[in-house]
Formats: structure tokens, C-alpha cells, sequence
């Protein structure tokens, strides 16, 4: 503390150290930096996924207020005359000629928008890339599971603030897309219309769109995310940082660098350098040219209009589904489209839940800050293959015109390549990388046990021909052993102590079958044990 | 003549004779040629037609017919007109390398005076539209903001926000129209080749033709300037989601691998 008192203060301190005092004496930033300056943290680059996510968000941040200086969100139709000329003359919005001006008259003004929309994709990209590590490494397991949750809470929250980004400068592919969305919203049973009335104040696209979506997207949406932000690194300090196991790696440490100085070091160089790449990226590379699209008109339309990549798969998902309809009592069900938007909420749903399911399996309550390799848990990462499996060939199914005159394909071939692959492809995807796991797991069980295939061959005295294996470090064959492995779980005996029979309940036995299909027999390789690596290094020779 | 008659048992006097006759022929056609060159002006248009069923004969009638009236493997070619021939031919679709969902373009390999004996023939098995003067299709002039909002009506749908090109129903695309001429543009609007729909002076006048080209021209050319940097192909999100995922989110990628790579180390004393 920094209590200073008149006697001790003959000699005068430091003009950062007066600061410092000053500042303690306010906002007890003494006992905040001691807390947490020396705050370890893990060295693996997998563990900077997240700092991309947080520093293409901070450049979102900037570029976006630099963005509102100029942006009109008003749909008040004006007669452009700036200076693109193939625009002048053509009546538009106000949002889409002050979006023409940005790029066009203001000093700097497509950079900036470059940088901002560049800077979304990325930040999308690097939360889900964030998101599949967090999953494929175990990292959700207690005690996470919330941040767990406030990280699924961005993404989601991340793909509407891009679409309505997206939407804000209303040109002819922007408004394709909020058409698109109004569809779907339409597709809703009974609320639908009242919802799309509520949301465009009126019949589409109406005067208050472009407006609504700006207060949505430059306060609402990324306010929520911003504190969200907060939050998950709130989390992450408190429950500080998982690590890969290795030797004098315990769920009750963390073996790493301080925060200050290599951290702080470390963290700030990268923002610049993120904020290079993208800048780079940014001055080289156009990204929705809204110049040559036009203006928004309900009455036409261009080929080729998707979402940005991180709405694809929604994109995708109508794409593919057959135009199905029920009329009933005058009323129309779209399940063309409404089977998709649920489809879509099922997907997303399907991450959120994840941890919840898998610890219901488990049934471990117990805290985990010690990462497991994607091949220890062979149903987990084969399950979250066949997710991504999906995802994926819905993307394709978004951009099926795309990969029809790129690849000379026809789209109806394309289409029904996705519908079955949908199905087809993830049941697959599950069944090939369950696989690989435990082929992986084998053969770290093989190095444990036998060593490292050196190259060497030997030829003993009666003319076999041997190759040396090179054991393992005490060290490596620690990193290669110590994953827990679980033990199904059993619904118990059916008769209690007493001789009195007890039911299982469903649920029970759904949770026994599932956790033996996790961690059953087969489903993954017991790995060694230390009588098994002494009976083989016991000097028998070799195997 | 004394000289003549002592020299004609000459061996070269019979050569001699035959150049003599020789020139003597050729001057007597060349006499003639005048009455020939009247009835040649009068029949070019004749001259034409009958080259080009030549032409026609070797490259177009296994499919379209000996008399262009089709066959199962080709449509009829009657009223076409000589536009759609200059199109087909010019741009290399016609005659077709293989039966397909679309005839592709490729290279050409008629000479323009070839074409127009082609499109002569063609013209002559009715009526049908006709190949426009640079008069019509020049975009010298035109109003490209009314182009383009004329293209985003009318063909956008198809060839995409700019003319990148789109996909069709089957393996049938709309072509890019990259670097197309303006003849041609307007010859694709008047005739309607393969799948496209055709645009008649009715539906759209040459006015309006002119300002589309205008558009085409001034957005999508290889002298089109492209503030934003590299066009990435300009076909929209799916190229910027592809490129954002490989090289923006690649390369940072490289850079925390490259990050975590340099980390501080105990010194050792």
C-alpha cells in the first residue's frame, strides 16, 4: 500500500512512482496488478485464436465509429451525383449514396470500409476456428461451461450484427438478402407475418429498414457483445488458462509465462500485427464493391447473390431443401423454408448444448484444466467432425452457382449432391475420423510401449533382420499417458441389497448406451499401464 | 516475213505459238470480262450466297440440314437472320464441337468475309434480324447510369451484378461478358443465342441497347478500374468468404504459429 506519510518522504520519488501512488490511492491498482501481473499464462498457438477473435473486434470497433461519421442511415430516395459515374443520376436511398461516398469521396473512406468488412469475416472465421479448438481440446468441461456459452452467445450475436452490417448500405444484393431473411421470417407459423410487419414497420422493404438495422447494429448487437467480451475474459482470468498435458502439468497449475512482461509483450505486438495483416489484406483486396451492384430496387435481382460466408450455411440449407408446401384452411405452411430455419436454430442449438450433453454422460463433476488431444476422445472429435462435415457441404449448397460456373458443373447435380451428402456426409465424416483417433491412440500406445521407429535396421547374428526402436523420454511417454480414460457407465445392478427390484428409467439406460458408445469397449484404446511398459522393458529382449 | 517463215521450224517456234495463242485468249476474255463484271455487280449479293451454302455445306449442314430447314440434331435456321449467324459463328460457338447443355465460345475460325457469305446464306432462307452497323451498336454517347439500371433489370438475373457470368438450370450458364464487343452484345440482345431470352427493337430499342453496352463496357473490361484493390473474380460473398478464410484467417494463423514460435526463454548462465 502507499500510504505515504510526511517523515518518510524526505527524498522525492519518481515522477511514475507519484503517479502510480496517485492512482493506487483512487483505484487501488496496487493490489489489482499484484493479483494479476504475474498471472501465468500457457505458450501454444492455438491459445492466440481467441486474441485474433478480440483484436479484429477491437478494429471492427474503430473502423466502424470512423464509418457512422459518414453513413446516412436514411431511405429517403435521392438522385446521385457524386462522382462514380456509372451511378449519377439513378434515383436511391440515402444510405446507399452516403455508402457510395464513403467509398468514392471520403478521404480514406474505402480503406476504412475495406479494413471494417474484411475485419467481420475474419473475426467470424477466427470464432469459429476458436470455437472448434475450445471444442476439439475439451477446453468446455468444468468449470467453462459458461464461458462456454458466452463464446457460442458472440458468435451467434457476430453473424446478425454482420448481416445487419451487411444490410445497412441497401444495395441490390444486401436487399436480396434482407428479402431472403424477410422469407424466412414469413415462413413462420402464424407469428411470421406480425413479426415481419413489426420488424419493417410495414409491407417490405418500407421506409425503416435501413434505420432499424443501424441502431441494431452499431449499439444494440455490438453493445450485448461487448460486454459479453468483458465477461469471457473476465472468465478466463478467473478460471485461468487450460494447458496441453506434459510433464509438471497438473489440473492445479499452469505452466507458462507472466503476464507481465512477455504476455503483455506479446498480446500488443500481435494486435499490430493482426491489425497489419488485415490492413494489408484490406488496401489490396475488394470486398462487397456496393458500386457496382446499385441501388435496391424490390423489382430486380442479380445471380450470384449470397450472404457472407458466415450466413452460407443458412443460405445453403434453403437452397437445397425441395420447395415443399402445405395449404390448409387458406393458409400456407413454406416448409421449403421454414424446415431450414429450423434446421439452422438445430445447428446452432447442437453446439451451445454440447458441454451439458457430454457432461450428463460422464457424469464428471469435477473441475478439468488439463487439456485433452483430439484422439483421446475419439467420440467427441469424430462428433464434432461430422458437425463441421455438415456445416461444410452446406456452405457448398450456399454457393452452388458459384461452383456450377467454376468447376463447369450442373447446379441440379450439385443440389442433390448436397441434400444427400447432408445426410450421407457426417455419418461418414463420424465414422472415418472415430477411426484415425483410435488408430492414433494406438499408436501412441505403441510408442509408450515399444519406442520411437528409429530407421535403424540391425541384423542379428542368426540373420534376422531387426529394427531399432528408440525409447521415449520419461517426459514424452508422460504427455503420452496422461489422459484420463473413463469407464462407461453402468446402469447398476437391477436388484438392490435388499433383493428388491429397481427399474432403470429411460433416461438411464439412454445414458448407459451413450456412454459406452463414448467410452466402451472398442471405442477407444486402453493405454498402457505401467506393469504392461515394465514386462516389455523388463529385459525380455526384444518383443 | 522472210524472217518468220526461215525461223518456223525453230524448236521454240511451237512454244512461241502457244504463248501467242495464249495471250491472244486471255485477251479476248479479257474482252470480254466487262460484260462479266456487269453481271457480277448485279449478283454479289448471289455471289455471297452461294459461297456461303458452300460454307454452309461443309461446317453447318451435318446438323442444321442441307437447306438449314434442322434436323434432330440442330434447330432450323430459318428466319434466323444474318445477326444470329454473325454471333454464333463470330464468337466461335458455331459450328459446335460437341452436343452439350451450352455451346461453349471458343476460337474463332471463319474470316469476317467467310461469316457474312454465312450470313448471307442464312439471311437468304428468310427473314430474320439483321447484323447491326457500328451505328447501331457504337456505346459512343450512350447513358451508362441507364445502362446499368437497365442491366440490372433485364439481364442481371442472369449475368450477375456486373456481367461475371451466373449459373442456369442443367449445366447451362449465362457467359461472362468479359471483353465481349459491342457488335456482338447487341447481336445477343437482337437474336436471343442458346438460352437467352431476345430483346427486339420492340421490347428494347436500339437506344437502350446502346446504353447496356455503355454499362458492360465501362464496369466490366479489362481497363474497368477497380478501386477496392483485386476483384476476386467479382462474383460476391462466396470468393470474399473463400479468400477471408485461407488468407486472412491463414496468414493470422501463420503469424500466432510464428508468435508462439518466439517466446521468451530462461537464460541460461
Amino acid at each position: 500500500m502507499s500510504t505515504t506519510t510526511a517523515s518518510d518522504s524526505k527524498r522525492k520519488a519518481p515522477a511514475g512512482e507519484r503517479v502510480a501512488d496517485w492512482a493506487d490511492g483512487r483505484l487501488g491498482i496496487y493490489g489489482l496488478a499484484k493479483a494479476n501481473m504475474r498471472k501465468i499464462f500457457p505458450d501454444h498457438w492455438s491459445f492466440m485464436l481467441g486474441e485474433i477473435c478480440l483484436y479484429s473486434f477491437i478494429i471492427i470497433i474503430l473502423t466502424g465509429v470512423y464509418l457512422t461519421l459518414f453513413f446516412h442511415p436514411s431511405m429517403n430516395e435521392i438522385e446521385y451525383h457524386g462522382s462514380y459515374v456509372p451511378m449519377q443520376g439513378i434515383r436511391m436511398t440515402e444510405a446507399y449514396a452516403s455508402t457510395l461516398d464513403i467509398s468514392f469521396d471520403v478521404r480514406g473512406g474505402l480503406l476504412i470500409r475495406q479494413i471494417h468488412h474484411w475485419a467481420a469475416v475474419i473475426f467470424l472465421a477466427g470464432m469459429f476456428v476458436h470455437m472448434m479448438r475450445v471444442f476439439f481440446t475439451g477446453a468446455f468441461r468444468k468449470p467453462r461451461e459458461v464461458n462456454w456459452l458466452f463464446g457460442f452467445l458472440l458468435l451467434v450475436l457476430g453473424m446478425f450484427t454482420g448481416f445487419t452490417g451487411y444490410s445497412l448500405p441497401d444495395d441490390l444484393l444486401s436487399g436480396t438478402g434482407v428479402r431472403f431473411t424477410q422469407g424466412a421470417i414469413l415462413s413462420m407459423p402464424i407469428v411470421g407475418t406480425y413479426i415481419s410487419m413489426f420488424l419493417f414497420g410495414g409491407e417490405f422493404p418500407g421506409h425503416d429498414m435501413v434505420a432499424r438495422f443501424y441502431s441494431i447494429h452499431i449499439l444494440l448487437l455490438p453493445g450485448i457483445m461487448l460486454g459479453l467480451v468483458v465477461a469471457h475474459l473476465i472468465l478466463v482470468f478467473y478460471h485461468k488458462h487450460t494447458q496441453f498435458p506434459g510433464p509438471g502439468r497438473t489440473n492445479n497449475n499452469v505452466v507458462g509465462m507472466p503476464l507481465l512482461p512477455v504476455y503483455m509483450a506479446k498480446a500488443g505486438g500481435f494486435f499490430f500485427l493482426v491489425f497489419g495483416v488485415i490492413a494489408v489484406i484490406s488496401g489490396m483486396f475488394t470486398i462487397n464493391p456496393i458500386w457496382t451492384m446499385g441501388p435496391y430496387r424490390p423489382d430486380q435481382v442479380s445471380t450470384g447473390a449470397q450472404p457472407d460466408w458466415y450466413m452460407g450455411f443458412a443460405e445453403g440449407l434453403v437452397r437445397v431443401m425441395p420447395g415443399w408446401e402445405i395449404n390448409l384452411w387458406g393458409h400456407t405452411l413454406v416448409l421449403g423454408v421454414f424446415i431450414p430455419l429450423v434446421v439452422f436454430g438445430l445447428m446452432l442449438a447442437a453446439i451451445a448444448l454440447y458441454p451439458f450433453i457430454e457432461a450428463w454422460i460422464t457424469g464428471d463433476k469435477r473441475e478439468h484444466h488439463i487439456l485433452d488431444r483430439p484422439r483421446n476422445a475419439p467420440t467427441r472429435t469424430a462428433l464434432g467432425v461430422a458437425w463441421v462435415t455438415a456445416y461444410m457441404i452446406m456452405l457448398v449448397g450456399g454457393g452452388n452457382d458459384i461452383f456450377a460456373t467454376h468447376f463447369h458443373l450442373s447446379i441440379n447435380a450439385i443440389t442433390w449432391f448436397v441434400r444427400i451428402a447432408f445426410f450421407a456426409g457426417p455419418v461418414i465424416a463420424f465414422i472415418v475420423t472415430k477411426r484415425i483417433c483410435l488408430g492414433l491412440q494406438r499408436r501412441d500406445r505403441d510408442k509408450v510401449l515399444h519406442g520411437r521407429e528409429s530407421g535403424i535396421i540391425k541384423r542379428l547374428p542368426h540373420g534376422e533382420f531387426v529394427e531399432i526402436h528408440e525409447p521415449l523420454s520419461q517426459a514424452q511417454r508422460y504427455s503420452l499417458t496422461a489422459h484420463e480414460q473413463y469407464t462407461p457407465a453402468e446402469i447398476g445392478p437391477t436388484v438392490d441389497e435388499n433383493g428388491v427390484e429397481r427399474k432403470p428409467t429411460r433416461m438411464q439406460k439412454l445414458r448407459a448406451k451413450l456412454s459406452k458408445g463414448y467410452y466402451g469397449e472398442g471405442n477407444q484404446i486402453p493405454k498402457p499401464t505401467v506393469e504392461e511398459y515394465q514386462e516389455i522393458t523388463s529385459g525380455h529382449g526384444h518383443h | 516475213m522472210k524472217k518468220l517463215s526461215a525461223r518456223r521450224r525453230h524448236p521454240l517456234a511451237a512454244v512461241v505459238v502457244l504463248l501467242l495463242a495464249l495471250a491472244a485468249t486471255g485477251g479476248l476474255y479479257a474482252a470480254f470480262a466487262p460484260a462479266g463484271k456487269a453481271q457480277a455487280d448485279e449478283t454479289a449479293q448471289s455471289l455471297a450466297i452461294e459461297e456461303g451454302k458452300k460454307l454452309y455445306t461443309v461446317g453447318c449442314a451435318s446438323c442444321h440440314g442441307t437447306g438449314g430447314q434442322g434436323t434432330t440434331d440442330g434447330p432450323s435456321l430459318v428466319g434466323v437472320g444474318s445477326a444470329a449467324v454473325d454471333f454464333q459463328v463470330g464468337t466461335g460457338r458455331m459450328p459446335a464441337q460437341q452436343p452439350g447443355a451450352q455451346v461453349p465460345e471458343k476460337r474463332n475460325i471463319y474470316s469476317q468475309a467467310e461469316i457474312d457469305q454465312l450470313a448471307a446464306y442464312v439471311a437468304s432462307l428468310g427473314p430474320g434480324p439483321i447484323t447491326p452497323t457500328e451505328k447501331q451498336y457504337s456505346p459512343q454517347g450512350a447513358d451508362i447510369a441507364r445502362g446499368g439500371d437497365l442491366f440490372r433489370t433485364n439481364c442481371a438475373q442472369c449475368h450477375n451484378f456486373t456481367g461475371a457470368g451466373g449459373a442456369l438450370t442443367h449445366g447451362k450458364y449465362a457467359p461472362p461478358l468479359t471483353d465481349v464487343s459491342p457488335k456482338h452484345i447487341y447481336e445477343a440482345m437482337q437474336t436471343g443465342p442458346q438460352n437467352m431470352p431476345s430483346f427486339p427493337d420492340t421490347i428494347m430499342p436500339e437506344k437502350e441497347k446502346k446504353d447496356i453496352i455503355a454499362y458492360i463496357r465501362t464496369v466490366n473490361d479489362d481497363r474497368t478500374a477497380t478501386p477496392g484493390g483485386f476483384a476476386l473474380g467479382g462474383v460476391g460473398p462466396v470468393s470474399e468468404g473463400l479468400f477471408g478464410w485461407i488468407f486472412g484467417l491463414g496468414s493470422l494463423i501463420a503469424v500466432a504459429v510464428w508468435v508462439a514460435a518466439h517466446t521468451a526463454k530462461a537464460k541460461k548462465s
